[in-house]
């Protein structure tokens, strides 16, 4: 046999390198935990972190940080994947944040909680002792995330310096820590949209229904269409339609846009993904339009 | 739901470091190969024509694309080792983009650590220089497989072909010295864009492929080991579930080698035999695996095997010992690496605790002088060093093997990552 027949392909490569990743995380931490928001990088993340593990069942509970402004085909996916899995889940509310007075609620039609999720995230993690907190974030997304580490550093007060940051060489990861720090781990930080696309199409990984086409009322704003619900009212000046839409990512209903599509299938979004000629946060967040350094000034703080 | 009709493609995955001097063009010819492969956003492109114009640019500066984070971006200098992604049909591309700055010995250390090609820039005009030579002794510490060098800025010296011949001669003869397996070479504007995807026609003297098809060619299917079978053990699975109750699999990543059910394997530091019953995957047991695959083996016999232990061959194993020499990049700012240093080691899945015994020589790394009076090793320098730790390492020659060659060093009272080595033998 030629050495090319134990070649992987790329979806393969990624694969084993996040399967190393999960495993290594969980194997030098005490109280690992994995995000998941219901979108495709956490739905993906889950779908090998199950993998890596397998014929056992995942070591560790799901962590979905609620901003109770979620999409209810989201939590309803949510918890018939946590279901199915046999996995616990814990749910960081926002809500309850607010109600005991932790954070206080924007005001305003561009109110949302995109931000405070930060403070729920952080809170939870002292209240359970997480030492290793999976995330779905890719390097492609976004600039700081370009630099960020596969094991991301957070000191006592989940702080991410990015003047800081430890080197990472290999495939060799350096998990230690405190007590009371935590690692960020980011398992597809390699991975591209397409990738997970291509991935999610591979694999047969279910995903919310608003990732597919559906009828919505909207209204637009900044460039955006935006879903009318109890969370986000129009302005006057902002009338309501009926649309033919998808969203390409999924987040808080306040802050996240629709765009005007037909794809039905894994396939026609795949189409539409390689002829888009915008990234998927200047598509869909609201939140990261608002300044160039948006992202680095949140995580800095605790943000994902 | 329409019925699915498409695959996912298969490509290759290709890592790359990139590296040069600053304003060699590196960041224009990064910018360049996203963009003309159509990496590029339209939400991303009006960011950096607004910040161009922000600047005063006349023309829009494709460097931006690849400026990070906001110290950096007030700095207009990039700092860090940043990760960039970029496909063809054929294959998926990991750039890691490393400065050519201050921190550059650290950062290249890193990014080359896993690459299997690394571009290094010259500017036409200058020639090879210091930085160069610097960069590309980087490249083959690490042992990067592919190197190309890209001779820049082939517009500002008129498309001379004797210039460009001149700078290969030169590098050519610096390079003989080095432990360089495939070297290639490149005449390109960046920033007009001539043999970065296409290829030139105001070069006609030059008839290899571009930068991109360049990258597309080089053949890395054989750069990894597939003969020393290596397997550090990550972790064990155990499922304690009625349906698995008897299962006890050891989940790793393959460092080295072909791998088989039926093959005869001894566990280290046991030095138990036994044979491979089956290598699972969730998607079901393979008939062969090979790295990187990432698999849970599973043996005959049952053995009291845990994470940090090695599978490997009766007949071909690794080293096994405390004592290790080995090249390291010191990567600590105000503290220094000395005889007598303390500090935790990390091998493959294994940690230990080490001391330094001997600082043979500090290696300067433009010149390859060997310094063999240097005391210790400062932030960025390079040096041989002989190690003894707590417990023994499953090692081999970083030559031979990147997976178990490599090291990084702890500092146990921060915790932080202070050292990258590279293993030179027991
Ligand atoms: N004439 C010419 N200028 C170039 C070329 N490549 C880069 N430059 C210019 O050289 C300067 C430094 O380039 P940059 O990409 O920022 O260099 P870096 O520091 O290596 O990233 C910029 O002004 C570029 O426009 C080239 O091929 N020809």
């Amino acid at each position: 046999m030629s050495p090319a027949t134990y070649e992987l392909t790329h979806l393969g490569a990624l694969e084993a390198e996040s399967i190393h990743i999960i495993r290594e995380a969980v194997a030098e931490s005490e109280h690992p935990v994995l995000l998941f928001s219901g979108g495709k990088d956490s739905a993906v993340v889950l779908h090998i972190a199950v993998k890596a593990f397998a014929p056992a069942r995942l070591p560790f509970p799901i962590m979905h940080v609620d901003t109770g402004h979620n999409f209810p085909e989201v939590l309803e996916f949510r918890d018939r994947l946590v279901h199915e899995l046999g996995a616990d889940l814990i749910v960081a509310s926002v809500q309850e944040a607010i109600d005991e007075g932790r954070v206080v609620e924007e005001k305003g039609p561009r109110a949302s909680r995109n931000r405070l999720q930060t403070e729920s995230l952080v809170t939870a993690i002292d209240k359970y002792q997480f030492d290793a907190v999976f995330g779905g974030a890719r390097r492609d997304e976004e600039k700081a995330r370009a630099k960020e580490r596969v094991f991301s550093f957070r000191d006592e007060f989940s702080q991410w310096d990015p003047k800081n940051q430890r080197p990472e060489l290999w495939n060799i990861f350096n998990a230690r820590h405190q007590r009371g720090e935590h690692l960020r781990v980011f398992p597809i930080s390699n991975w591209t949209e397409m990738d997970v696309w291509h991935y999610v199409l591979q694999e047969g990984i279910e995903l919310p229904s608003v990732y597919f086409t559906h009828q919505r009322r909207v209204f637009e704003r900044d460039g955006m269409l935006m879903a009318e619900s109890p969370y986000l009212q129009p302005m006057d000046n902002e009338p309501v339609f009926e649309a033919t839409v998808r969203f390409r990512t999924v987040g808080d209903m306040s802050c996240t846009g629709a765009f005007e599509s037909s794809a039905a299938s894994l396939a026609e979004i795949i189409e539409e993904v390689s002829a888009t000629r915008v990234t998927e946060r200047g598509a869909s967040r609201a939140d990261d339009r608002t300044a160039e350094a948006a992202m680095e000034d949140r995580k800095r703080q605790g943000y994902f | 739901m329409t019925t699915e009709t498409i695959e996912a493609p298969a490509m290759e995955l290709v890592r790359l470091a990139t590296t040069g001097s600053v304003d060699d063009g590196k960041s224009t010819l990064i910018g360049r190969l996203l963009y003309d492969s159509k990496q590029i956003f339209q939400d991303q492109l009006e960011a950096i024509e607004e910040a161009s114009r922000r600047r005063g640019t006349d023309y829009v500066d494709l460097a931006l694309l690849t400026d990070g984070l906001r110290a950096e971006r007030e700095q207009g200098i990039t700092i860090d080792v940043a990760y960039r992604y970029f496909a063809t049909p054929k294959r998926k591309f990991v750039l890691a983009d490393t400065p050519g700055h201050i921190q550059y010995t650290r950062n290249m250390v890193t990014g080359a650590s896993t690459a299997d090609i690394a571009l290094i820039l010259v500017d036409a005009r200058h020639g090879v220089i210091e930085q160069t030579r610097r960069h590309s002794f980087l490249a083959s510490l690490l042992q990067v497989p592919h190197l190309v060098l890209c001779v820049n800025k082939m517009d500002l010296v008129g498309w001379d072909q004797s210039r460009y011949e001149e700078i290969v001669d030169d590098f050519r003869g610096f390079a003989s010295r080095l432990d360089i397996h495939d070297l290639r070479f490149v005449p390109i504007s960046a920033l007009e864009g001539d043999n970065v995807v296409d290829e030139s026609d105001r070069m006609p003297w030059y008839n290899g492929p571009s930068v991109l098809h360049l990258l597309e060619d080089i053949h890395i299917g054989s750069d990894r080991n597939m003969i020393d079978c290596r397997f550090p053990v990550q972790y064990v699975i155990r499922p304690h579930t009625l349906e698995h109750q008897d299962y006890r699999g050891y989940a790793g990543t393959i460092a080295a080698g072909v791998w088989k059910p039926g093959d005869e394997v001894v566990v280290l530091p046991s030095g138990f035999e036994s044979t491979i019953a089956s290598i699972d995957t969730a998607d079901g047991p393979l008939e062969t695996a090979a790295p990187p695959m990432a698999v849970t083996l599973r043996l005959a016999d049952d053995l009291d095997i845990g994470r940090g232990d090695m599978i490997s061959r009766r007949n071909n194993r690794p080293h096994v010992g405390q004592d290790i020499d080995a090249m390291v990049c010191w990567m600590a700012e105000g503290q220094a690496l000395k005889p007598g240093t303390k500090l935790a080691i990390k091998h493959t899945t294994r940690w230990a605790r080490t001391i330094v015994k001997d600082l043979q020589y500090r290696l300067d790394v433009n010149t390859l002088h060997r310094d063999e009076e240097a005391e210790q090793l400062d932030l960025n320098e390079i040096g041989r060093i002989s190690l003894r730790t707590t417990q023994p390492l499953f090692f081999d020659e970083y030559r031979r093997n990147r997976e178990t060659g490599s090291f990084i060093l702890v500092d146990e009272a921060t915790n932080n990552t202070v050292a990258a080595g590279m293993i030179t033998g027991p």
